[in-house]
């Protein structure tokens, strides 16, 4: 346990090393933004749209027993920016991006590929870590602004065509309700969570042992560590969040 | 020169490094031998400052490398070359980038100049033409010659093989044992080679280190090593097992 505490807290001093004085390369997270935030998008649209839609559905069904329907997409709307958006885009990059950074960087170590790196005058953090962080913490919120604004869409899509809610009166509650802090919080915990995620990974498959089976827990590791820190960081930023903005 | 001095290292109960002392000259090619699992690549691997030593130094031209931080120790490294059991190419590149990997991190050629090198180192390893092939598609024997060639690209001074020959045949094994001589005397490197290949040591060596225990047990010439007539060095030299070996 103390042992992990001191590498994590290594690994995250070297880090901040790395971004002021290390020998890291812009292309390198241009090509990391590219395999991390691009590659995910059409998981994380997809995710988006469906939760916006089940989300419209169900706010629907409950607030048609009060007649209150053209309220359905602000609860949408609201739900989508400040909370479901961040963090089930987070969750599907943390299976998605987080497992295979685990994956790759445990199976360079394994194989010695991280030691070869280390003597051709290559720092592992400047070279795997340090990329993958910034591209994950770059991309991050812009993928939660794709799920927020895909659920939104579906959901109205879903409200108007299918449910019959009134667009006009649906659209003014949506716009009044929502606010700049609602997406400036998804935004945010987008931002925090790509740097959960990627940290995670990374730090699992470089300190990976035992060979296939060690590469298989730092993946499975990385999954579980990285979901209940999204639930648990959303909940605290949550917190915060709302007294700042 | 390689100076190894009192080394010791453990891995749990396991005490691998009983104190190590050993010389390398500048120049030499030295052969460090012992039988499996006997703590050559452990010992491989402080001396390139890969592992630090629970006790004892490592010095290289005379800077003690055994507690450098790890940013330290990359300049140390510019000068030396590793080339490891299992090549450790990069998987994800093809044999040009591995090959030029370093001069492409070290960013101070061109493209067109590093691809030049690139073709030379691997003309020099007999590998003419394979830069757009990937890892997957070579042999052992050829993973190993890209491996070689990945490490001497930037004329380091000092090369580390470590088990250059395990898991080849006898004809791609003489063949890797003359290209680690070839190399040694056109570029005039320190060679280190760690083995349990007799005719590695014919062929490359010129110094013997014997590690017997966790320590080195004997420092000969390869025709002493074979001419010695010591119970323990002549049953490695001549693969003969204990009847305790047999049993366990």
């Amino acid at each position: 346990m103390l042992l992990g505490l001191k590498q994590v807290w290594g690994l995250l001093l070297e880090v901040v090393y790395a971004v002021l004085h290390g020998s890291w390369k812009v292309s390198d997270i241009v090509a990391q933004i590219y395999q991390i935030g691009v590659r995910s998008q059409s998981v994380v649209m997809v995710t988006g749209a469906f939760t916006g839609l089940v989300l419209t559905a169900q706010t629907y069904f409950q607030f048609h027993k009060f007649g209150m329907d053209t309220l359905t997409l602000a609860v949408n709307s609201v739900a989508m920016c400040s909370e479901l958006g961040p963090v089930l885009a987070a969750l599907m990059v943390a299976g998605r991006v987080g497992a295979a950074m685990a994956a790759e960087l445990g199976t360079m170590r394994v194989s010695e590929q991280i030691d070869a790196l280390r003597t051709l005058n290559t720092h592992p953090v400047d070279y795997l870590v340090l990329p993958r962080v910034a591209a994950t913490t770059i991309a991050m919120p812009v993928l939660v602004c794709e799920a927020v604004a895909v659920g939104i869409f579906g959901g109205y899509t879903l409200g108007v065509y299918g449910l019959g809610i009134d667009p006009i009166y649906s659209w003014a509650n949506m716009v009044n309700m929502t606010h700049v802090k609602d997406l400036m919080t998804g935004i945010i915990k987008g931002f925090f969570f790509g740097g959960l995620i990627s940290f995670t990974g990374c730090y699992k498959g470089l300190f990976c042992k035992n060979g296939a089976q060690g590469v298989g827990e730092a993946t499975t590791d990385t999954v579980v560590i990285s979901s209940i820190g999204i639930l648990m960081l959303n909940f605290c930023l949550t917190l915060i969040l709302s007294k700042i903005l | 020169m390689i100076k190894v001095s009192g080394l010791h290292k453990s891995f749990g109960t396991q005490h691998v490094l009983q104190g190590v002392d050993m010389e390398i000259q500048t120049g030499e090619a030295a052969i460090i031998v012992g039988r499996s699992g006997g703590g050559k690549s452990v010992l491989l691997k402080h001396i390139t400052g890969l592992i630090q030593p629970d006790q004892g130094q490592v010095f290289i031209n005379g800077v003690d490398i055994s507690h450098l931080e790890e940013r330290e120790l990359l300049k140390i490294r510019r000068d030396m070359a590793v080339m490891f059991q299992g090549a450790a190419l990069f998987d994800s590149m093809s044999v040009g980038e591995n090959v030029g990997f370093y001069l492409q991190r070290e960013g101070k050629m061109t493209t067109g100049e590093i691809e030049k090198k690139v073709a030379e180192t691997l003309e020099l390893v007999d590998l003419n033409g394979m830069q757009h092939k990937w890892p997957s598609d070579l042999s052992g024997g050829m993973k190993k010659r890209v491996g070689l060639a990945r490490a001497i690209i930037h004329n380091p001074s000092i090369v580390f093989y470590d088990e250059p020959t395990a898991g080849l045949d006898p004809v791609v094994s003489d063949s890797i044992d003359h290209l680690i001589r070839r190399i040694c005397d056109i570029r005039q490197v320190t060679t280190v080679v760690i083995t349990h290949d007799m005719r590695t040591v014919r062929t490359v060596g010129e110094k013997v280190y014997m590690l017997v225990n966790g320590k080195i047990y004997l420092t000969a010439t390869p025709d002493e090593l074979f001419a010695s007539q010591d119970p323990v060095v002549y049953k490695f030299v001549n693969g003969i097992s204990d009847s305790e070996d047999v049993l366990s």
